[in-house]
């Protein structure tokens, strides 16, 4: 059986914010049905009583002192946005 | 052919000293060499040559002041396309950034900047670094220098590549899961990942937060612990790079060996890894023993589930961390957008490649609802597990060593039907950065005229016994002598 059925192929491309054909959804069905069978192997092992790693070193709460730095300038920063306008970032329109 | 590139850092360093050569000898070496093979390797996704002669002339005449110092001062490097360069475009080899030009260094980069290196330009790579091969690049495939059809390995190909056809000096690149050591091993250089959190990754083009470092590609181990020491060391624009002391890598550079103990997984010798590895890496322990090493075999017995803990945690956190390339501030974006969403859904449909559209399902699929636990906490559990076989063994052992890939470099277009197969190469590098530990791929040997590299695993922020073996390694045989016959 399938681990994976094509609306909800259909439902994740939408949730990562990617279009996608009919066709495609059908090839993603099943290449993620594959991958999602080969990490099932994980199952095997019993961890419930296993802490999760998120990170590697034993670090928490790195602080620094809440001093303001000067930012980057605001040309600079719209430089590589496709479309601006009066030092905004242009969009299409989102309210009706 | 001889090129200014077979002489060590501190052998260039001697010659521009003595005036014997200059900065611009240098930087015109790599564009001589970038001109005779350029189009045979192709391991550039962009030159920045006008700038580097006009360094090299700037630097020329500080020569003999103090503001030559420096042991870097005036080196050739190539840089990985997913490092920020202020004013040099970067691409992480992706249609989405092909015309991103960063406003910003990379910490990585401003660092090479204090020490004064040239940069020559931008290295391929697999598209965001997903992929063992360069053939996820949105631009070109690099070729491996020792055979054109080959692979040069991934995602650092390029960075790989480069060193090993001698258009320049060194290089940086990035290794995720064996990104910079696979490659290495594939093109006969050596390349090292540092211990996580032991180089900032500030300005490197996120893939796994939790897995990604930045780290060095030489000819030699020295040049290796040279170009590491330049840019190591804690960064407050990385609350993950770590703050504890960096040594004098060079001071490591001992070749004494006696007395270390050696711990030889027998998973990485097992089934799935080639003859000719395998011998290649029982011959170089009996080198190291002769040196007055000992070794034994051990178990890292979670070895088996680190591939699919990999995938699972590395494409959730790239399917998260990729979520900015969504066409509104930077980067590629689509022509008539009907809307805002429908902006966001075309312009990643068509400015990502099909590997890195594959990992963001996947990671957007493992940490969705009702699957989260399932999956991607379950990955994260088995990462202690696989963690804790690495501490184990270094409570007896000082370092770990195995192939650092099953097999030498694979023909283009061999292993690209099948991802499951491609992912497969990475193997024995992928436990390595989920223990978070430093590794090394250092020559030592051949087969069919192709590379092996031999991987040396050390523990936490100890890259210097990882450096002092591998040195004592190299001046032991002679692997790293050999050059491609380009």
């Amino acid at each position: 059986m399938s681990r994976i059925s094509i609306d909800q192929v259909k439902h994740v491309a939408h949730l990562a914010r990617l279009a996608m054909t009919e066709e495609e959804a059908v090839a993603y069905t099943e290449q993620l049905d594959k991958m999602i069978s080969f990490a099932e192997l994980l199952n095997e092992l019993d961890t419930d009583h296993v802490e999760p790693t998120s990170h590697v070193l034993d670090m928490k709460n790195v602080l620094r002192e809440d001093k303001a730095n000067k930012g980057l300038p605001q040309e600079e920063v719209l430089k590589n946005a496709p479309e601006h306008q009066d030092g905004y970032i242009k969009v299409p329109s989102i309210i009706e | 052919m001889v090129s200014l590139f077979d002489h060590k850092v501190s052998e260039l360093h001697q010659l521009l000293h003595k005036k014997e050569i200059t900065v611009t000898d240098l930087v015109s070496e790599s564009y001589k060499r970038i001109g005779e093979v350029e189009d045979k390797v192709q391991a550039f996704l962009t030159l920045d040559e006008e700038k580097a002669r006009e360094a090299a002339k700037r630097m020329d005449g500080k020569i003999g002041t103090d503001e030559a110092k420096g042991l870097l001062f005036g080196m050739p490097i190539g840089v990985k396309d997913n490092i920020v360069t202020k004013g040099l475009r970067t691409t992480s080899a992706s249609k989405i950034l092909e015309n991103f030009d960063p406003i910003y260094d990379a910490t990585a980069a401003s660092k090479l900047h204090n020490a004064e290196t040239i940069t020559i330009g931008k290295l391929n790579m697999d598209e965001f670094a997903m992929g063992s091969s360069n053939e996820n690049s949105g631009f070109q495939v690099t070729r491996n220098p020792w055979n054109l059809e080959r692979v040069p390995g991934g995602s650092s190909g390029g960075s790989a590549a480069s060193v090993a056809a001698g258009e320049v000096l060194f290089s940086l690149g990035s290794d995720t899961g064996g990104s910079i050591r696979q490659p290495a091993s594939y093109c006969g250089v050596v390349g090292l990942k540092p211990t996580y959190g032991r180089v900032s990754r500030f300005g490197l083009i996120a893939f796994a937060s939790s897995l990604d470092q930045i780290g060095p590609i030489t000819r030699t181990v020295e040049d290796n612990a040279y170009l590491l020491q330049a840019i190591s060391g804690v960064d407050p624009m990385d609350s993950t790079s770590a703050n504890v002391e960096v040594p004098s890598y060079a001071e490591s550079l001992t070749g004494d060996v006696k007395g270390l103990r050696i711990a030889v997984p027998k998973e990485y010798l097992a089934e799935g890894v080639n003859e000719e590895v395998r011998q290649s890496v029982l011959d170089a322990l009996k080198v190291l023993e002769k040196l007055g090493a000992t070794w034994e075999e051990v178990s890292l017995p979670h070895s088996k589930y680190a591939l699919a803990t990999y995938y699972l945690l590395s494409s959730s956190e790239a399917s998260a961390n990729l979520a900015r390339f969504d066409g509104v501030r930077y980067g590629y974006r689509t022509a008539d957008p009907e809307n805002l969403i429908d902006l966001y859904k075309k312009t990643r449909a068509e400015g990502f490649g099909d590997e890195v559209k594959r990992r963001i399902m996947l990671g957007t699929f493992a940490l969705s609802s009702g699957y989260y636990d399932a999956y991607y906490k379950k990955a994260q559990k088995v990462r202690t597990l696989i963690k804790q076989d690495f501490e184990n063994v270094f409570e007896k052992y000082d370092v770990i060593i195995g192939p650092t890939a099953p097999t030498p470099a694979f023909k283009i277009g061999e292993n690209t039907s099948d991802p499951l197969t491609m992912y497969a190469n990475d193997i024995l590098t992928i436990p390595v950065n989920l223990a978070g530990v430093p590794g090394i791929s250092v020559p030592c040997g051949f087969a069919d005229g192709l590379p092996l590299g031999l991987q040396i695993i050390g523990k936490h922020f100890d890259e210097s016994t990882v450096y002092r073996v591998a040195h004592a390694f190299e001046q032991a045989t002679e692997f790293h002598k050999q050059k491609p016959g380009l």
